[in-house]
């Protein structure tokens, strides 16, 4: 059941060396993480603490060393594995929340729970008929947390995930973050501030 | 096939929507063919001998014209990244994309050219061939200007690029596509013969433009 069993996945790096822009943004990197586990990678600003996320989620090649997953869904690749929520949230503003939460339940298909019982959930449902034009900064990034409820996918990879969220809504986000974990995902997010959970540091690009 | 579907209509969707591009190429497209008359003049036979390549001219343009949009609001959103990840190979969540777009912005332009037909004295006949044609041609122009759109993707303001990218594929396709409407008209040439090679270049395109734009959209992650 898409390897969401505890201590059955494992995302390991070996040497990962980063170049963006001719410029190497990492060298030799080795990591690991495990299920119910969460990294948080922090670094100072241009550490490469995007670069990584998205190396891991394929959005990038690496121009050295491996990134795999063990123990998840054999005929998956990795980036098939993960949930990618980045600084861009991917929602367009003619659409409603709900067609946009509906639109990437339906696109990315998998495993999924309904999508008003997730707007319930990020306390989006009163606005579901609502162009996401008029969303405000954490009301966007509640709906893209959504995203990450209504699909299930064992990888978590998140890159400032708590910016724009009220205390509340951080709250809620580390009980969505835990749960999450608890059904043996696991969660490589990219920060600055606290996480809200118990977490691992990875620290990338020397002291801050 | 959920997964495309719902690529498609979330495409079409949010070109119906306000400030979607389905409109505009139909306008354009009007704008151009109603004001040629008044700029050729009123000679009627002059009209309808020039009549299929006004059309063919104004639906080229204007199906371009939104065209160079249908990556670059995925990849400023966001949306392409999800995308690139995601279990729909990307060629065929390209193919989506395309259809999706000449469905919203290609499709209006053929049910808009009987009318327009009427302003270029063109009879029955004539207007129906180009129609015909317009419905054999238009594919190929969103599925090669795909590939332009992709390889704009990565570089600001790509429009222009994807112009110049785009119009000498699209050369052929004008060039047959206003050749069989012509044989309809005034002859002497058969239709059948730059009608099969439109409709080549439209099934040729149909398979090259995903495979190309998805490479070049891979080759641009950044």
């Amino acid at each position: 059941m898409n390897g969401l069993v505890p201590g059955q996945i494992k995302l390991s790096g070996r040497g990962v060396t980063c170049v963006r822009g001719g410029r190497e943004v990492f060298s030799g990197l080795d990591f690991e993480a495990v299920a119910g586990e969460a990294v948080a990678v922090v670094g100072r600003n241009g550490a490469g603490k995007t670069s990584l996320l998205r190396l891991i989620a394929g959005l990038l090649i690496p121009a050295g060393g491996t990134i795999a997953l063990d123990g998840g869904d054999a005929e998956l690749t990795l980036p098939e594995q993960c949930h990618y929520l980045g600084h861009r949230d991917a929602l367009k503003p003619a659409l409603s929340v709900a067609e946009n939460l509906a639109f990437w339940a339906d696109f990315l298909g998998g495993e999924r729970r309904d999508t008003a019982e997730s707007l319930a959930t990020v306390g989006l449902d009163h606005a579901t008929h609502l162009p996401a034009a008029f969303l405000s900064a954490g009301q966007r990034r509640r709906l893209s947390l959504a995203r990450l409820l209504t699909v299930r996918r064992p990888v978590w990879l998140l890159d400032e995930p708590t910016s724009a969220l009220d205390v509340a809504g951080q709250d809620m986000f580390g009980g969505l973050m835990r749960e999450h974990l608890g059904r043996g995902g696991m969660i490589i997010a990219a920060t600055h501030g606290p996480l809200g959970i118990d977490s691992r540091e990875l620290r990338i690009g020397g002291v801050a | 096939m959920t997964a495309l579907s719902a690529l498609i209509r979330r495409d079409i969707r949010i070109a119906l929507r306000v400030g979607g591009g389905a409109l505009i190429g139909v306008l354009f497209f009007l704008t151009v063919v109603v004001l040629m008359p008044f700029a050729v003049g009123p000679d009627l036979a002059l009209l309808s001998r020039l009549g299929p390549a006004i059309l063919w001219l104004g639906a080229l343009l204007a199906s371009l014209l939104t065209l160079d949009r249908l990556f670059m609001a995925d990849h400023e959103d966001g949306s392409l990244d999800l995308i690139t990840m995601s279990r729909t190979p990307l060629e065929l969540a390209c193919a989506a994309k395309a259809l999706a777009h000449w469905l919203a912005a290609g499709l209006p332009l053929i049910v808009a050219t009987p009318v327009l037909g009427l302003l270029l004295n063109l009879d029955m006949v004539a207007t129906a061939a180009v129609a015909l044609t317009l419905l054999a041609g238009t594919p190929a122009l969103t599925f090669t200007g795909m590939i332009g759109a992709a390889l704009a993707v990565t570089l600001h303001r790509g429009g222009l690029l994807m112009a110049v990218l785009v119009l000498p594929l699209s050369i052929p396709v004008l060039i047959f596509g206003v050749a069989a409407s012509q044989a309809v008209i005034v002859g002497p040439m058969n239709f059948g013969a730059p009608f099969s090679i439109l409709c080549a270049l439209s099934l040729v395109s149909l398979v090259i433009g995903p495979f190309a734009a998805a490479a070049s959209l891979r080759h641009g992650l950044d």
